[in-house]
């Protein structure tokens, strides 16, 4: 097509178009004397030329079709650019922010997990099984293992990082205070139960607190990537709206001007852009929807049945604590009243505990996900009731009866079994969860598949026929 | 000015009323003391005499630990009350942590009777004198600080529990004649420079247990300028076997605690002992109820007996191997007790 705009200024257009309407007000001005020429910027130049292609009917076409092209590729540009974020955020969601916070929790897990797995095979003395001594190794081990992942996955010199490198630290220094605690234990000295306490206070007030930011960070990371996924796609729809409305105008305008009805090249353009729109709208509203399941009925319960599980371990743990320290730290309330430190921080978490299964059960939204939490309250409030039989027995001075009430074979009916129904429930109510996450999230990924590339291709084919629709017409002009 | 000098005179007055309703209520309070204690419940002569004794001793108490009871063997009405409990055992307060004084070893799990020490042997004869069955005992462990609440509220009959016979407790409760002598001392490493509570601490980090006598001791001394100045006082731990926590892990150099408590730690390690001698002196006692005048005085009677059969051989069993030949415990404190009034 020969570039016409360029020669059409100020000499009378080749194409016969009347241009003397327009020419009245260019003409002048355009041959200014040679020298002033200077001072007219390029913008004053192209706003000259546009003005004097619009006064032509071919200038008008190439000029629509020139605007008609660009809003279409603009359309599927921010569509495509658009989509790409979101998809990316919500792939982050699926595959890397959510598995790291799952990782994070359960370094937290195993923590909290390995301490208490050494009181209770510290209680057991001599007696200690060898499955008590597998869980507490196992905890170990998992806790390394992921503490290794997340410094990889974390920047250096971020909080998180600093998080995992204490934590690295801490870790063989708790160790070394348990083999102590245990070596102590076997000689039959009550030095055994300082080092016990001394490790615990560690793990509670040094390590666990880490963990637990490591796990907030990761959490709000992952919330991040749910904000940056979630958004509609405004800018994106707008421009949509703006280029069919477009497209509209030109293919009536054309109507109105030739009596043409149909203009193939513009209505496969005004086709393929409304492709584009219902695409984006209804395939953002589908993976807003999969990814709003994923968190409200994924990440909160998770969330919830995380710290629930923290809670019924660090009890667990307490409750073993008080039979090995013994009264040897107290804890006075504000009631000036004395309380073992131990069976103090015991209530407290099962407060928590009670407080976490509620909402969770609250959260729970099918039977596979109620059961489990269900079951878990069940055998917490079971927990109580014989916790305080062990404490009574306790405090009357039979020890061997509370020991029996704590970790004693199951005629005795300890408090240990309560605590391994809370455990376990937990455990499959937390994967039920976790496969409910993964389900949603993979669902509200999967529908913005393709969108971002099917948006650009579309849009590419849009304003090629918007080009050649105007094209069809222009050449009726040769 | 008329005001405030009216104001000023006024502020006077209310100092002279002030001081005249305290002697008023202190005159009040003296006269009814006698009284209450009697209403106490204790039909002995002594009733009122023990309490106008204690309340004029404790403004110049010198002697704590000679202001027990003279022993008798007769039943009172304590002693009746124990005997005809349902549960017929005597309930006796004592710690489950203190190596070699009161303490449950792990790893010989007997239900009932696995409690051992030098305290739990003190245990065992009272329980045979007063019952006549050595094991008739019920025994709770309460912590340190539970130790004079528990014989307030009748939780316990008495405590044996390494406590410290002093001026303060004795307007709390009411104690035995002293058992063991005992006196603040430092524990280290064998192979460490440290020869005692002297300039051997210089630069040296020192452990204590919180609220305890050595804690406190410390404290005061490092306010005093009597230790070195270069030593340095840790924070106290909330019980005094986390000092040989700290000392094994190489976050102390030096322990400060009872020379009875600090042989319960040596005992424990092999490469501690304890340095220099005591640098005070400290007994301990049996602990009551204020007002159990038969129980205090039967529990004299017990150890009149008991120094001569039966504390030597305890000593021997638990103490004599860590606290060192010629330790100022070795033998058991004379029993000096309260002239009648």
């Amino acid at each position: 097509m020969p570039s016409v705009p360029a020669q059409s200024g100020p000499p009378p257009s080749p194409d016969g178009s009347p241009a003397y309407r327009g020419g009245s007000g260019a003409g002048p001005s355009a041959p200014p004397a040679p020298g002033t020429a200077p001072r007219r910027t390029a913008w004053a130049e192209g706003v000259d030329r546009l003005r004097a292609a619009a006064t032509t009917e071919p200038g008008r076409l190439r000029i629509i079709g020139a605007v008609l092209a660009l809003l279409v590729v603009a359309f599927g540009g921010v569509t495509a650019w658009q989509m790409t974020e979101r998809s990316a955020a919500a792939d982050n969601v699926l595959h890397s922010s959510q598995p790291l916070s799952a990782s994070a929790a359960d370094i937290y897990r195993s923590l909290a997990d390995a301490n208490t797995a050494a009181s209770s095979g510290f209680l057991a003395g001599g007696q200690e099984s060898q499955e008590i001594r597998e869980r507490y190794e196992e905890d170990i081990r998992t806790a390394a293992a992921k503490l290794i992942t997340a410094a990889n996955s974390s920047e250096p010199g971020s909080p998180s990082a600093r998080s995992i490198s204490q934590l690295n630290e801490l870790l063989p220094e708790y160790k070394g205070l348990i083999e102590r605690a245990r070596a102590n234990n076997r000689q039959g000295y009550p030095l055994g139960g300082a080092y016990l306490r001394y490790a615990n206070e560690k793990m509670q007030h040094e390590m666990l607190p880490k963990a637990k930011q490591l796990y907030d960070r990761e959490n709000q990371r992952l919330d991040a990537d749910y904000a940056d996924a979630e958004p509609y796609p405004w800018a994106a729809i707008a421009l949509g709206l703006v280029a069919l409305g477009a497209l509209a105008w030109a293919q009536r305008r054309n109507y109105l001007r030739t009596n043409r009805v149909l203009n193939q090249g513009m209505a496969a353009a005004t086709a393929a852009s409304l492709v584009v729109l219902l695409w984006l709208t209804v395939g953002h509203t589908l993976a807003r929807s999969g990814l709003n399941e994923s968190y409200d009925h994924g990440v909160r319960s998770l969330n919830e049945l995380h710290s629930a599980q923290i809670s019924s371990l660090k009890a667990r743990g307490n409750e073993n604590l008080t039979l090995v320290s013994r009264g040897a730290e107290t804890k006075t309330l504000p009631d000036k009243t004395t309380e073992d430190l131990y069976d103090y921080n015991f209530d407290q978490d099962m407060k928590a505990l009670t407080q976490g299964l509620a909402v969770a059960a609250g959260l729970a939204d099918d039977s596979a996900g109620e059961k489990p939490v269900q079951a878990a309250t069940a055998g917490m409030e079971v927990w109580k009731q014989r916790h305080k039989e062990a404490r009574k027995a306790d405090d009357a001075g039979d020890y061997q009866l509370a020991l029996d009430r704590v970790i004693g074979s199951p005629d005795k009916k300890p408090t240990g079994e309560c605590f391994d129904v809370v455990d376990k429930n937990l455990g499959i109510a937390l994967t039920h969860e976790q496969n409910e996450f993964r389900r949603a999230a993979g669902d509200g990924l999967g529908a913005m598949t393709g969108l971002p590339a099917g948006a650009a291709v579309l849009a590419v084919l849009a304003a090629a026929g918007a080009v050649l629709g105007i094209g069809r017409r222009l050449s009726e002009y040769r | 000015m008329n005001a405030r000098r009216l104001r000023a005179s006024l502020r006077g007055w209310g100092g002279v009323g002030a001081m005249a309703l305290a002697c008023v209520t202190a005159l009040v309070l003296a006269l009814m003391l006698p009284d209450s204690a009697r209403g106490d419940g204790s039909t002995g002569v002594g009733g009122p005499g023990l309490a106008r004794g204690t309340q004029a001793r404790a403004e110049d108490c010198t002697d704590p630990q000679n202001q027990s009871l003279a022993p008798s063997g007769a039943d009172g009405t304590t002693i009746d009350a124990i005997k005809n409990r349902k549960d017929r055992r005597l309930i006796v307060g004592v710690d489950q942590n203190s190596y070699h004084w009161g303490y449950r070893d792990p790893n010989n799990p007997k239900a009932g009777g696995d409690l051992e020490g030098f305290d739990i042997d003190l245990v065992h004869a009272i329980a045979k004198d007063i019952l006549g069955d050595e094991n008739a005992v019920q025994f709770r462990a309460i912590p340190t600080s539970q130790r004079i609440p528990a014989i307030q509220k009748g939780k316990v009959d008495m405590v044996v529990r390494t406590m410290t016979i002093n001026c303060e407790r004795l307007k709390e409760v009411a104690f035995s004649a002293p058992y063991f002598k005992t006196g603040q001392q430092v524990l280290a490493p064998v192979s460490s420079g440290i020869t005692g509570y002297d300039k051997s601490l210089a630069g040296k980090r020192i452990c204590s247990a919180a609220k305890s006598t050595a804690n406190e001791r410390l404290t005061d001394d490092r306010k005093a300028g009597k230790l070195v100045s270069s030593a340095v006082v840790l924070p106290p731990v909330p019980n005094q076997l986390d000092c040989l926590v700290r000392l094994q892990l190489g976050e102390a150099d030096a322990v400060v605690t009872d020379s009875a408590l600090a042989a319960s730690q040596a005992a424990q390690d092999p490469t501690v002992e304890l340095k220099g001698g005591t640098f005070t002196t400290e007994y301990y006692g049996v602990a009551m109820k204020r007002g159990a005048e038969d129980l205090v005085r039967r529990v004299n009677h017990v150890l009149a007996d008991y120094r001569k059969d039966g504390w030597g051989q305890s000593y021997d069993k638990w103490l004599a191997p860590t606290l060192g030949a010629d330790s100022p415990s070795e033998d058991p404190p004379p029993a000096l007790y309260r002239p009648p009034t």
